[in-house]
């Protein structure tokens, strides 16, 4: 139950503002259901603070959830976390702690998927390095030359089905693509009709046909390295990777090769590993690599709306009620 | 022709007797005197609608690009300065938003299918309304006065063509009762826009943004206003611009050619 006397329960962020902080624009909606406590406030003050949590939202996967933490709040009944991924956390770990988990799957699939069709776009049509030529100081540039590859029409891979999988067929249909599609388990056929979406049982058929990969898995032992030399080796020597999941699910040395040799003709990267690259990596420098800055849900209105939904979780689980998203330990 | 080139004037036209056709690729013809040629018996191919997709597609791109940083957010991505990416570093949703296409031709048309299935309201402005079942497939609503569509557009992309009527379009006034927060996209003519009037806009935030693959002239001079503009995309006029349908242009433009130069009826002729 909620803290009565008129005290808002205690919550629990890593900052606000700053790096990885808690955004400026959302304290006031915070602020009408939880005393926010930060980290600085909790570790300067842990003999006070520390009963005072029941809920911890994460932002950006900080503040970082380990046993100390865990041991040192009596009285924490949930973590949410924002975005969908729950990679970073130990799950088995909080649940052997009698503490509840939720994640934010609703607000982050349109604007995932919005950054998987800009970046597929973007590297398509050569949008960046167009950019770069309208601009350039150098006065001639050679116009008649420059020609990216057709989307419309163009066959499209997606490697993940999930939600934000199922929004880009939905995009992608508008754009008369072709689409393919991988996953751990077959969408049901009216699922598959609305996009017209072919079901590729095995990879390999699906990396084979593509103009387009997309890759859109959640990070898992299973994913790691999904995409290595064996399977770029399978895709067209014409065809762009596009890579809107983690980073670690892809090969990167092997990616490089493929990309400097002709293996694939382009990538597409809203995630590496690590984020950011190191300055010098090899990937910075390819010409026919596009990288943004793990751009993913980064609007006003999706990180709004993920805040919006980590509140309804947190409010539910101090209240005993069925939390909307709850994330249980596999 | 390509990229308007040669240039097609009096001169040429008199030192070429035996001249029939001139064949012209893309769908704009704002840069050839249509009576000049006509006086001189010499007939007009262009490749009106193998460029459409492309083209719609080249909307979405520098819309999709605009709204979420894209360019801003690569140049951050490689920077030799960069050491983290900011929590607080955002741009816009595309989804849910209200696009206003000036000019529901072919290719207007085509951009209002694309951005249907990224939930986008869309409005639109023509010279005539579409039938009921053209807009209702897109969910389009027409607006009969631009200034409306300009009041409840988060963006605003102009398809149409370059007509002494279109000319300027987009001025002073019209910029001016756009939202603060709309970005406007020229996928059209570089001089459907008062350009002047539109760097003024830019750099009062008037608007809040532009993604413009046409501008006038072709290259803008390297000193020109708009290259500095940190909330402007210029993409060099790549509109039509994949192997795919540049290949299909040439073919078109072959077709039209041998039918001019044998007298059977001419593909795609301009009258």
């Amino acid at each position: 139950m909620i803290m009565g006397g008129g005290e808002l329960p205690g919550l629990l962020v890593n900052e606000i503002g700053g790096i990885h902080g808690i955004l400026h624009g959302h304290v006031v909606f915070l602020k009408k259901h939880f005393c926010l406590i930060t980290m600085k406030e909790f570790l300067e003050n842990k003999k006070h603070m520390s009963k005072k949590v029941q809920a911890i939202y994460l932002w950006w996967h900080k503040p970082v959830i380990d046993q100390e933490l865990l041991q040192s709040l009596p009285n924490l009944k949930v973590i949410a976390n924002s975005g969908v991924r729950m990679d970073h956390l130990d799950l088995k770990l909080v649940a052997s702690f009698g503490v509840k988990m939720a994640n934010a799957p609703r607000a982050v699939s349109s604007s995932t998927a919005d950054t998987g069709m800009a970046l597929l776009l973007a590297s398509a049509r050569r949008l960046v390095e167009g950019y770069h030529i309208a601009i350039s100081s150098r006065m001639e540039y050679c116009e008649a030359d420059f020609l990216g590859v057709e989307v419309t029409g163009a066959t499209l891979g997606i490697i993940g089905m999930g939600r934000i999988g199922y929004k880009i067929a939905l995009r992608a249909k508008a754009f008369e693509m072709n689409i393919l599609y991988h996953n751990r388990t077959r969408r049901k056929e009216q699922e598959e009709q609305a996009v017209g979406a072919a079901y590729c049982e095995k990879m390999d058929g699906l990396l084979q046909q593509a103009d387009f990969v997309m890759v859109v898995v959640s990070l898992t032992p299973q994913t790691h390295k999904l995409i290595g030399k064996r399977e770029l080796e399978l895709m067209k020597p014409t065809a762009t990777l596009i890579n809107i999941s983690r980073g670690a699910v892809i090969d990167q040395e092997a990616l490089v090769t493929a990309l400097q040799s002709g293996v694939i003709r382009a990538a597409a990267l809203d995630v590496t590993y690590p984020e950011p690259l190191p300055r010098d990596h090899a990937l910075l420098k390819l010409k026919n690599v596009v990288i943004t800055p793990h751009l993913g849900i980064k609007t006003h209105k999706a990180t709004y709306m993920i805040t919006e939904e980590a509140v309804e979780n947190i409010l539910a689980a101090l209240n005993d009620l069925p939390i909307p998203s709850e994330v249980l330990p596999s | 022709m390509w990229y308007h080139k040669p240039v097609i004037n009096e001169e040429l036209l008199q030192s070429l007797p035996n001249l029939k056709i001139v064949a012209n690729s893309g769908v704009g013809i704002d840069h050839l005197d249509l009576k000049l040629l006509s006086s001189y018996g010499v007939k007009l191919s262009n490749t009106p609608f193998i460029v459409s997709t492309d083209t719609a597609d080249m909307g979405m791109a520098l819309m999709l690009a605009s709204s979420r940083r894209l360019v801003e957010g690569y140049q951050m991505a490689v920077s030799p300065d960069t050491e983290y990416f900011p929590a607080d570093w955002l741009g816009d949703e595309l989804s849910g938003a209200t696009l206003g296409i000036v000019g529901m031709g072919t290719i207007g048309y085509k951009v209002a299918e694309r951005a249907k299935a990224f939930e986008m309201k869309i409005l639109y402005h023509n010279r005539n309304q579409r039938n009921k079942d053209e807009e209702r497939a897109v969910g389009a609503i027409y607006c009969k006065k631009i200034d409306d569509l300009l009041q409840r557009s988060d963006f605003v992309l102009l398809s149409v063509n370059l007509t002494p009527q279109t000319h300027k379009l987009i001025g002073k006034r019209e910029l001016e009762l756009m939202k603060p927060t709309a970005t406007l996209i020229n996928i059209s003519r570089g001089l459907v826009v008062d350009q002047d009037a539109l760097v003024e806009a830019l750099q009062n935030k008037v608007i809040k943004a532009a993604a413009l693959d046409v501008t006038y002239p072709e290259p803008l001079p390297r000193d020109h206003p708009l290259l500095k503009l940190k909330n402007v995309i210029i993409t060099p006029h790549i509109g039509s611009a994949t192997k795919k349908t540049r290949r299909l242009m040439m073919e078109n433009m072959i077709e039209s050619i041998q039918a001019g130069l044998t007298g059977l009826p001419i593909p795609n002729e301009v009258l």
